[in-house]
């Protein structure tokens, strides 16, 4: 026992004299490289997947290209590391990544104790719950003594346990290592409910043999508010990573995209000009050039453009919205103003 | 029967009907007790139920023609009945290559031809220096390949010819798919033999340093679980190398594999010692040969010949056990197939993928295993035991 807790304080040590030395030179370790290396998903459907020729794409994918563009005025400038859940956070510590783009909850234990920063929040997830229709059920208040399909090991599964036990409700767990699994269980009809994150609800929905016989349920049983994160100890490349996501939330609230970003830097609209960079230093403030904005939004777009691209309604993931809309349209996206 | 008879005797009556013909064969194999008469039906029951659903998902109903997700699907979105295999058609590329980048895909194609070319003259019966130019091949042509997967033309990110010259350098982490599942498992094999050879006599040495090494080193890694080894060394091994140095993810797996299937290997290969009767140890050192030779001359061709099918059997291990890269983030055929699963404009055809998958390893199995028999009858010089 002894020997294992010293071989762990050992690892922890290590870890945290690699993001000392790591400490203030992100960036110019970035510049010197020639590009910026993302840690993503192995492969999420609409939020990093690869397609037959080998192209990234996805929500999270154009975080990544999005801090490519404003450091480098280049979206090719970044090389993607795909990570599985347990891999992430090491590669993340050893630097072997530069930052994460990769569906991460963002938890105190991970903000704290892990040494990490979170830089915001780009999509707000939660837990949810699909039906047959012929079930007739309307809440997920109606599930007493259902039988429920989810996954083995994760939050999911202790987020329903809370759930039904707080409404005072029993229940039964089928469980799974893997969704697919899940899925085809529910599919075959071994269960009444499925349960799994809202992200991919819609899209599990679609890889049913007749979708249009299942419905999501309204609630939302659990908080799960993914961002992208950054090493302890460089507060600056924090920076960069927090400002190229709130760039793009402005972005859309002023009404730039990427389509008429180049008119929009002749608007009289003082907010739209700090952020293009035609008036002020903001992009010097982070150790960039000053239209580190416009290119993000010229090359890759804003917020609401990368998540109908990728992730909305239009897209076979099948997204509203809900939450994600900015707060102006009664959502939670809220960026703080460049000024 | 033209053989006149003597008087007398009379020709040979032909065999009952019920022993001869098919239903002669049937009786004897099938149905000879009735045990075995039940069991026969039983299984001609599973194979009713099983069969012609599977006939039907796989060949009548299965949608051939098409090109994206909604040719396999009825208007209202829900799935029509049979295989979609146009999924399969339409991520075949990625499944071959993985992420390796589109425009230099010819490049692997090119050092799979190469591997052809230049392995072929070996199957020519009487090549002169047969062994020579066998060596030159098993150690030329992992340098050639390398240079194609790799390319060895370097750009710094951002210049123009980086993302466009047909030889710029490729990193191990872009190398993906069918390819990459073939190299990781060939590279294990042909290194582990040698090594796992090395290792067994070792093991069966006189010297106590060597036979120490030899244990210690066969029982550490027979030991551990692969995925543990290759847990190991992508998660662990980088806390604890400093800044910025990073080995090579695909090079660690390559070694992690390699010494892993050595070990077993070696108790392979000395079970094949062992059946060597001493008399053939004595025989070759009365000759007066040394001790390399006596091994590499007498005491080797027997006791491998001896483990063939064993030997076989570790390679084909070897070669499904390659699909746990996928858990270092990396993706082999496997892998690739679930990449595509995840592709948004096919999803809900993992069936398919799976199904192809299971195919593909199949495929590859069942040729190593045909060719390991081949080469047991080729080399059974009166050992055979009938």
């Amino acid at each position: 026992m002894k020997k294992l807790s010293l071989i762990a304080a050992g690892v922890a040590l290590t870890a945290i004299a690699a993001g000392g030395a790591q400490a203030q030179q992100t960036l110019e370790q970035v510049k010197k490289r020639g590009q910026v290396i993302c840690g993503v998903s192995q492969s999420l459907p609409g939020f990093a997947n690869p397609d037959a020729q080998g192209n990234w794409a996805g929500f999270d994918v154009e975080m990544c290209r999005a801090v490519s563009a404003a450091i480098f005025g280049d979206t090719k400038r970044v090389k993607f590391v795909p990570t599985t859940a347990k891999e992430r956070f090491t590669a993340l510590q050893s630097g072997e990544v530069d930052f994460l783009a990769r569906n991460t909850t963002w938890t105190m234990s991970r903000d704290t104790q892990l040494g990490f920063d979170f830089v915001g929040v780009n999509f707000y997830d939660g837990q949810g719950f699909m039906v047959p229709k012929k079930l007739g059920v309307k809440s997920a208040l109606e599930l007493k003594g259902a039988t429920v399909c989810t996954q083995t090991g994760t939050t999911t599964e202790l987020n329903l346990a809370d759930f039904f036990r707080s409404n005072k409700m029993d229940y039964k767990v089928v469980a799974f290592e893997k969704n697919d699994e899940v899925l085809a269980a529910y599919d075959s009809g071994r269960c009444d409910v499925f349960t799994t994150d809202r992200s991919g609800l819609a899209a599990d929905r679609t890889k049913l043999k007749s979708p249009n016989d299942h419905v999501i349920l309204p609630e939302v049983i659990s908080k799960e508010p993914l961002g992208p994160l950054v090493r302890h100890g460089d507060a600056n490349w924090g920076d960069i990573i927090r400002w190229s996501f709130f760039a793009m939330v402005n972005a859309e609230e002023l009404g730039v995209t990427s389509k008429n970003v180049d008119e929009m830097k002749k608007s009289a609209n003082p907010e739209i000009k700090r952020m293009l960079g035609i008036e002020g230093d903001f992009g010097k403030m982070i150790g960039l050039d000053n239209n580190w904005a416009y290119n993000i939004i010229k090359l890759v777009g804003n917020y609401g453009e990368s998540y109908e691209r990728n992730v909305g309604e239009k897209t076979p993931i099948g997204l509203s919205r809900g939450v994600n809309a900015l707060w102006t349209k009664g959502g939670l996206q809220y960026a703080p103003p460049i000024r | 029967m033209t053989t006149a008879l003597d008087a007398g005797q009379k020709a040979d009556l032909p065999p009952p009907a019920a022993t001869v013909g098919v239903i002669g064969w049937l009786r004897e194999n099938l149905f000879s007790s009735w045990f075995n008469a039940l069991l026969t039906l039983f299984a001609l029951w599973i194979l009713y139920l099983s069969i012609p659903p599977l006939i039907q998902w796989a060949l009548i109903d299965a949608i051939w023609t098409g090109s994206e997700a909604q040719d396999c699907k009825l208007p209202d979105g829900s799935r029509k009945e049979g295989a979609c295999w146009i999924y399969i058609k339409a991520w075949i590329g990625g499944y071959a290559y993985g992420l390796y980048p589109y425009d230099l895909r010819w490049r692997v194609d090119l050092a799979a031809v190469l591997v052809i070319v230049m392995f072929a003259p070996l199957a020519i019966k009487r090549l002169p220096y047969k062994t020579v130019y066998g060596v030159a091949v098993i150690l030329l042509y992992p340098v050639v390949a390398y240079m194609m997967f790799s390319g060895f033309v370097e750009f710094p990110p951002g210049a123009p010819e980086a993302s466009t010259h047909p030889w710029r350098v490729v990193p191990t982490d872009k190398w993906g798919g069918l390819a990459l599942t073939l190299l990781i498992a060939s590279v294990g094999i042909i290194a582990s033999l040698p090594l796992g050879i090395l290792l067994a006599l070792g093991r069966r040495s006189a010297m106590p340093i060597v036979s120490t090494f030899s244990v210690l080193f066969i029982e550490l890694w027979r030991g551990v679980p692969l995925i543990t080894v290759l847990f190991m060394s992508s998660v662990m091994l980088p806390l604890f190398l400093p800044e910025g140095v990073n080995f090579d993810k695909l090079l660690r797996a390559l070694i992690g594999v390699t010494l892993f299937s050595a070990a077993y290997m070696a108790e392979v290969v000395r079970g094949g010692l062992q059946a060597i009767p001493k008399g053939q140890y004595e025989a070759a050192q009365a000759l007066g040969l040394n001790y390399a030779k006596m091994m590499a001359l007498i005491v080797l061709p027997q006791a491998l010949r001896y483990v063939i099918p064993s030997i076989v059997n570790t390679f084909i291990g070897l070669f499904k056990d390659t699909t746990l890269v996928a858990i270092i983030g990396m993706f082999d055929l496997l892998g690739a197939i679930q990449l595509g699963n995840a592709d948004p404009k096919w999803l809900g055809f993992a069936i398919e993928g799976y199904a192809f998958a299971a195919l593909l390893y199949f495929v590859f199995c069942f040729s190593m295993s045909r060719y390991s028999l081949r080469l047991e009858r080729k080399l059974h010089t009166g050992h055979k035991k009938t």
